[in-house]
């Protein structure tokens, strides 16, 4: 149901278990996600992503109707999706800052 | 209507630039190259050039395909003397395609100063030829366009990859040639890839090109990701692929290239740049410049290139058009940009009305247009060892 979707998130494909930024939300803002309101942890950037339904361990996240990797954790409905808790199916991801990703992926 | 002119060619292609390349065959005759082009920077004087020392057969035909690229009119070669790179072959391949050409060798004529001066009055003279020569209508049947992208974020696969692409198609139905590349950053994408090939057996070699490449990767410890991927929201090489891929469009996969071989006809191809047999010589892709001098050795006449985190790179010979995919990076690198995609995030534009705008830039740059890169001086450049197979038949199905 794309038309219950915060507008400030796109749904890709209809299948996924993710939703993308389409611009910077702040802290402490509820999103809108299949019709439900949920908190956001923290600020999130443009282009990230958050679970649009409880997701399991080594279950595959889906963008573009495609796998993109295997959650490493369980991911409750609304929280970030991202390095921290997600990892490639062919090479490691390299990356920097893992604290700060991990949490929001806003640059301080 | 946009009109495009062109500078003929004796091979029958025709260039939207008339470079002169001043092209080093060593890295020892760098610096003498660099100082030769000085004068001449805003005035269509291109450094390109080789730095090793052991000889390759890659570098060698790169060099090649580059020094007879149809942007370019004329070429000096700068070299230092005894490095192993082939300068007669090299100019004789430049000789016979029509272009003037002139070999300096840095020991033979007595040092820096010398070579200096020697090349500049040859730069000199050729320029002021250059720059009466002739143009002839050109039809956007006869381009042949190349597509990266670079400092990816989560905003590429979404709005600027995929204006890319639309513009990809608009250039395929009008029979012009059109490449993307980077089979490492297709890793995940190889079966709804192969599904497009023109044949079966293209299919074939359009996933073992990509299988090639997640080994390749696999054995040197990353993936084609950089850390800045990461803080753009882009979790994994799957995830990049999927927006990387965006950027080829919708048409049929015609065939499947290797670092300078020219497209024979209109359509979409692929372009393998990780190298053949074991991993040698390191990295396929050291940077996106890497990967820019290598579509236009395929004969780009324009690379379009799509950045979130916000790239600047041009390039020596071709035009790179940067598509800005991220509205906030847009704001704050707008004199960068070419093309603001991140429109499309925030409602202002359509994927379609941007791959439009996309595709009449590209034309514009026929007409007298230059893009943001050219306008700030931006010629970068490099190329470092590879070694290829030359691809097999099953790669370029007959029309």
């Amino acid at each position: 149901m794309p038309s219950s979707i915060d507008p400030r998130l796109l749904l890709l494909h209809d299948g996924d278990n993710v939703v993308v930024a389409r611009s910077r939300i702040p802290e402490g803002e509820t999103v809108l996600i299949d019709g439900v309101d949920l908190p956001l942890g923290a600020a999130l950037s443009i282009g990230h992503k958050l679970a649009r339904r409880d997701i399991a361990m080594g279950e595959k996240i889906l963008k573009y109707g495609a796998p993109i990797g295997s959650a490493t954790e369980v991911i409750p409905r609304g929280a970030h999706v991202h390095v921290h808790n997600v990892k490639s199916d062919y090479t490691p991801t390299h990356h920097l800052l893992d604290e700060q990703a991990a949490t929001s992926g806003v640059p301080s | 209507m946009i009109e495009m002119r062109g500078y003929l060619r004796s091979d029958g292609r025709k260039g939207i630039r008339n470079v002169v390349a001043v092209g080093y065959l060593v890295e020892c005759a760098h610096h003498v190259a660099r100082e030769i082009a000085i004068p001449f920077r805003e005035d269509g004087v291109h450094v390109i050039g080789f730095p090793g020392c052991y000889p390759n057969e890659y570098g060698g035909r790169m060099m090649e395909q580059l020094c007879t690229h149809p942007n370019v009119g004329a070429v000096l070669l700068v070299s230092l003397g005894c490095e192993s790179f082939n300068k007669y072959a090299l100019e004789r391949a430049v000789r016979a395609s029509g272009r003037p050409v002139k070999t300096i060798v840095i020991q033979a004529s007595g040092g820096t100063r010398k070579s200096i001066e020697e090349g500049r009055a040859f730069i000199a003279e050729q320029r002021a030829i250059l720059d009466a020569a002739p143009t002839v209508p050109m039809d956007p049947s006869e381009l042949v366009i190349g597509t990266v992208c670079g400092g990816s974020d989560g905003t590429s696969g979404i709005s600027g990859n995929p204006a890319a692409g639309r513009a990809f198609d608009l250039f395929v139905e009008e029979g012009a040639a059109c490449i993307f590349e980077e089979t490492g950053e297709l890793i995940g994408c190889e079966h709804i890839m192969a599904d497009r090939a023109a044949t079966p057996e293209l299919g074939v070699e359009l996933e073992a090109s990509v299988a090639k490449a997640a080994r390749y990767y696999a054995t040197l410890g990353y993936g084609s990701f950089a850390a800045g991927n990461a803080d753009g929201g882009l979790t994994t090489i799957e995830e990049k692929s999927m927006g990387a891929y965006a950027k080829s469009g919708t048409s049929p996969i015609s065939g499947l290239i290797k670092p300078g071989d020219v497209p024979p006809r209109g359509g979409l191809y692929l372009l393998d740049v990780v190298p053949d047999g074991e991993v040698r010589f390191g990295f396929p892709n050291i940077n996106d410049n890497a990967e820019i001098v290598e579509l236009i050795a395929c004969g780009s006449h324009v690379v379009l290139f799509v950045t979130g985190r916000g790239s600047v790179v041009g390039s020596a010979i071709s035009p790179v058009v940067k598509i800005c995919a991220n509205p906030e990076t847009y704001r704050r690198m707008e004199d960068d940009m070419d093309v603001d995609a991140g429109r499309i995030l925030e409602g202002r534009a359509g994927l379609a009305e941007v791959g439009q705008e996309i595709h009449d830039l590209v034309l514009s740059l026929g007409a007298g247009g230059r893009t943001k890169s050219e306008e700030l001086g931006h010629q970068e450049f490099v190329l470092t060892y590879k070694s290829f197979e030359p691809i097999g038949p099953a790669c370029l199905p007959a029309a």
